[in-house]
């Protein structure tokens, strides 16, 4: 049996999967495949494949038996388990731990309520654009400061600090930086946080981080490690979706119209627009830990999978016609989100945003319009999110 | 009474596992009226026999649920 020599990342088209990942699907959804580290693993590209691995507690997301699925260039490449706090590197029962304590926080209902302000918070962004028109580099105008302004009121970021909270933000995700000084900007990051932690023990405020130390039930160091968490899981994230959801939707001006025009049709759209763009295009990883069959093929205990959230959502044995964007597709289901137990924990709060952003920006901008060819609107392969770097655009006053 | 139409329109029966839910909340989301999440965010079941529309809609939920929290008891 041939084995994959690491995970395919080359793009032909933007918005579409590495070719090569759908002809994998189609012969071996279950496929082997080398992993940078040597190691022998797995690279499943079927959405049913994907769903029941993302499912089985038999797969682990511990940490320190996971491998990267693309060489890492952070330098080192010893893999430690996940520290206090940062929950998405470990199993049940200590995941679980973190996550009821964090569950309350994002509900469909809680984060409905959050609309309004979501709403306020884009139109701020649409005003200062429109100021500054008619041109506009949406990834640091619109996609970014979005999702970067909504966490920092979540976590209780003071206003005196968000500018440079935003900054730093927008650095730790900006590809076109260094390696070495988005590190720093994550070290500046998780510093701000964990000071931030030891500062709501005098002032708690009605915020996340506040409710969370109310608990009880968290040192500072692992309320400091969960606020790096749902920084990192909340804003590039939603800043890729926000980012390259336009640009495509540019490309396709007459589903652009659906999302524009119908407001009933905006749920959905999200949903579609989430499985058809899988963000998540390296990773998530599973280690099996004990023998498991998966779609006919025999995974060993300590074998990594890396499962292809791009592939299974663009898999026809689930979504007829999957490379078609079609807004008005029930596309519920997608694993955009992930399955199982890791589940996307800001997922709510990721809908309220795409929900209330995207629709805003081409209701105030009607006959927006990209303001370079498209291969000036530069994707990243290697981006640990996909996602544009920038995405210039302009309109008639 | 028809009993043949009676069967045919007999409601699913919903149970829901809070020791199971990870409070995703897809089944507020997608089923809202048989669905909710308390304040810690774990299933809250407030229809046990949906019927009609609402039956398609939980077994939406039941599919989206990444959990498997909730199921459809035969």
């Amino acid at each position: 049996m041939t084995v994959l020599d690491g995970l395919p990342r080359t793009r032909t088209c933007p918005f579409d999967p590495p070719a090569e990942l759908a002809s994998l699907r189609e012969s071996t959804p279950v496929t082997r495949m080398k992993f940078p580290d040597g190691h022998e693993g797995w690279l499943i590209t079927g959405y049913a494949e994907a769903r029941a691995v993302l499912a089985d507690p038999r797969f682990s997301s511990r940490a320190e038996l996971s491998r990267p699925p693309v060489p890492m260039n952070m330098g080192g490449n010893a893999i430690e388990p996940a520290r206090p706090g940062m929950f998405t590197g470990m199993d049940d029962p200590g995941h679980a731990r973190y996550r009821k304590l964090l569950t309350g926080a994002f509900t469909v209902r809680r984060m409905q309520q959050l609309k309004a302000r979501v709403a306020e918070i884009t139109d701020l962004y649409l005003d200062e654009i429109e100021r500054g028109g008619p041109a506009a580099d949406l990834v640091p105008a619109f996609a970014s400061p979005i999702p970067s302004m909504v966490i920092c009121e979540m976590l209780g970021v003071p206003m005196s600090e968000r500018e440079n909270f935003q900054s730093r933000s927008a650095e730790l995700f900006d590809l076109a930086l260094s390696l070495q000084d988005r590190m720093a900007a994550l070290t500046e990051l998780a510093a701000f946080l964990a000071k931030l932690t030891k500062e709501k023990h005098a002032d708690a405020g009605d915020d996340l981080l506040g409710d969370l130390l109310a608990t009880g039930e968290l040192t500072d160091e692992e309320l400091g490690n969960i606020a790096v968490v749902l920084l990192v899981a909340g804003h590039e994230t939603t800043r890729n979706m926000l980012a390259l959801g336009a640009y495509t939707l540019l490309r396709n001006p007459d589903q652009l119209a659906v999302l524009r025009d119908d407001r009933e049709a905006a749920g959905n759209a999200i949903e579609e627009l989430m499985r058809y763009l899988s963000v998540i295009h390296i990773g998530p990883v599973r280690t099996a830990l004990a023998d498991v069959e998966v779609g006919g093929r025999l995974i060993r205990e300590g074998e990594s999978v890396n499962i292809s959230v791009p592939a299974a959502n663009r898999d026809p044995l689930r979504f007829p016609d999957p490379d078609i964007l079609d807004l008005r597709r029930k596309a519920t289901g997608h694993l955009g989100f992930g399955h199982g137990v890791h589940q996307c924990l800001g997922q709510q709060l990721a809908r309220v945003e795409m929900r209330t952003a995207l629709p805003a920006l081409f209701r105030r901008f009607p006959d927006l319009r990209l303001a370079v060819p498209d291969d000036e609107v530069i994707t990243n392969d290697d981006a640990p999110i996909y996602g544009v770097g920038r995405l210039p655009v302009t309109w008639t006053r | 009474m028809d009993t043949v139409t009676r069967k045919g329109n007999r409601p699913m029966k919903l149970q829901a596992d809070r020791d199971l839910c990870i409070g995703a909340g897809m089944c507020a989301l997608t089923a809202p009226g048989v669905f909710d999440q308390d304040d810690d965010g774990l299933v809250v079941q407030l229809v046990a026999e949906p019927a009609d529309a609402q039956a398609q809609l939980a077994r939406d939920a039941v599919n989206a649920c990444p959990s498997g929290a909730i199921s459809i008891m035969e």
